[in-house]
């Protein structure tokens, strides 16, 4: 083994420590990059690989950087989001991270990057063909709730058999009079597996579809890896009585104005008082630097 | 290098870790994108027949625990496999059916697709990614579709099986079976995964 040797980092002035380019070492990148052609290849089919222990807890979305590892190079600009926000104490922390070990360019636009690491939302701005974005993902498998077994739900996806999948949401019609689940809204792809979307807002679940931009979901816990190459058919799973719904707000952001975008309640006071406003920070922030006011905004100008 | 077998081998990658990130990235959107040829500058002079760009590729991709397959021309330079082996450490197998990786220098002879893993209904990723080293691309004669295409696309690379719609249309209703295909060569890399559609245009 003369050609796996590891590039020695950092190239210019730090200390002179030796790390690995992006933290993993070359023969776990190989085997996390074999595994994300093989989930392009066969699309929302979960790939297993051999996860490793990285220098964060599992809850800080260990399976996507671990994809992010893999797929980063130098020339690559990074954002990193949580809830829609980059400054979350995981955002920053992942952001860190990737400046650290792999000292590529990072940004907070959604426009100007070239990997995505997410957390719980798509970003409002349209992605576009030269991105790719990595999804953390908890809990990859969608059937898991309905059958613990991984044997089983292994083979309910070989065939195909999604009717537990079906017999679940049409449960939550009988009980509620809609299909309650709000988050990690189950999607098929390319009219064959059924596949998690992550705990993304169903909001976001109509982004997937036909998205011109690469998906990536990475599973640390689980072990699992999977995709959806660009446009690509992502249908929310729904029934002909009761198709599939995003979320509706009745108001606009109170501090953009923009409409069409997932809020998030922010409370103000301790006597009731609230407000909604979008989710995804940079796009707000965006909006108001464009001179968009919401009906509890300042202007532009006026901001100090 | 103090490899005692060093001097008689041809170089590798010139930096390991970012030609191999930027052979794994053209592989990525290759697949990606079926059909869309990416640039793959590979800056690799392995011997022949083998191709810089699916040397490029192997030594992105491969390791020990990537069985090699070679075809007739690649396994009847032993150069080949001493390079392979040398710079991936993934053992050269001689059935087919035990490959990871299958490199083809010539697509025309390329053994049918059974021959290969072709993955389990379980497991449809325990399967084999060929690589086809083609002499050009473009001539658009084949129509391409499916995920990763908006719309349809179109797609020529030579050379290719004479049979290669009809293979590629067997390989598809085995879906989520199925063999992968990386077409390396001229400086790109075109991917054809299982998922594909492909007609005659
Ligand atoms: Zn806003």
């Amino acid at each position: 083994m003369s050609a796996q040797a590891t590039s020695s980092m950092p190239r210019s002035s730090m200390p002179d420590i030796t790390y690995n380019f992006a933290y993993l070492d070359e023969q776990t990148k190989r085997m996390i990059r074999r595994a994300i052609l093989k989930a392009i290849a066969v699309p929302g089919y979960q790939v297993p690989f051999a996860a490793r222990e990285m220098p964060m807890p599992y809850g800080w979305g260990t399976g996507g950087v671990q994809v992010t590892a893999a797929v980063l190079g130098p020339k690559d600009v990074l954002k990193v989001i949580d809830q829609g926000a980059d400054d979350t104490t995981n955002a920053v922390a992942i952001r860190g991270f990737f400046e650290k070990t792999a000292r590529v360019a990072t940004t907070t636009a959604t426009a100007d990057a070239t990997v995505i690491q997410t957390r719980h939302r798509i970003p409002e701005t349209a992605l576009n063909e030269n991105q790719i974005l990595v999804y953390q993902v908890p809990i990859p498998e969608p059937l898991r709730f309905l059958e613990p077994r991984e044997t089983e739900t292994r083979q309910l996806h070989a065939l195909a058999e999604y009717g537990l999948m079906h017999v679940k949401l049409y449960e939550d019609i009988a009980r509620h009079g809609h299909i309650a689940t709000t988050y990690a809204y189950p999607v098929e792809v390319a009219g064959r597996y059924v596949m998690d979307p992550s705990p993304i807002p169903k909001f976001d679940n109509p982004k997937m579809d036909d998205c011109p931009a690469l998906q990536l979901f990475g599973a640390g816990r689980e072990k699992r890896i999977y995709a959806i190459p660009p446009h690509t058919r992502v249908h929310s799973l729904d029934f002909e009585d009761h198709p599939f719904k995003v979320q509706h707000f009745a108001k606009p952001c109170a501090l953009c104005a923009a409409t069409g975008v997932y809020l998030d309640e922010v409370i103000l006071d301790d006597k009731g008082g609230r407000m909604f406003v979008c989710s995804d920070t940079d796009y707000c922030n965006t909006r108001q630097a464009q001179g968009h006011v919401g009906e509890l905004g300042v202007p532009a100008e006026d901001a100090a | 290098m103090s490899h005692p077998a060093a001097a008689a081998l041809s170089a590798g990658f010139d930096d390991p870790v970012f030609d191999a990130q930027a052979s794994f990235r053209a592989a990525m959107w290759a697949l990606a994108r079926p059909g869309r040829v990416e640039r793959l500058d590979a800056r690799l002079a392995p011997p022949a027949p083998l191709l810089p760009e699916a040397a490029a590729l192997a030594l992105a991709l491969c390791d020990y625990e990537t069985p090699i397959w070679l075809d007739a021309p690649l396994a009847a330079a032993p150069a080949v496999g001493a390079f392979l082996r040398f710079h991936t450490g993934a053992p050269i197998v001689e059935e087919p059916g035990a490959a990871r990786f299958a490199l083809i220098a010539d697509p025309r002879g390329l053994n049918d697709f059974t021959a290969f893993p072709q993955g389990s209904p379980d497991y449809p990723d325990a399967s084999v990614t060929l690589i086809l080293q083609v002499e050009s691309f473009g001539k658009s004669d084949l129509v391409l579709e499916g995920p990763g295409i908006k719309g349809t696309a179109g797609f020529g690379a030579a050379p290719l099986p004479v049979d290669f719609v009809a293979r590629m249309a067997a390989n598809r209703a085995l879906f989520p079976r199925g063999v992968d295909l990386l077409l390396a060569g001229a400086g790109g890399v075109a991917g054809l995964p299982r998922s594909v559609f492909v007609k005659e245009g």
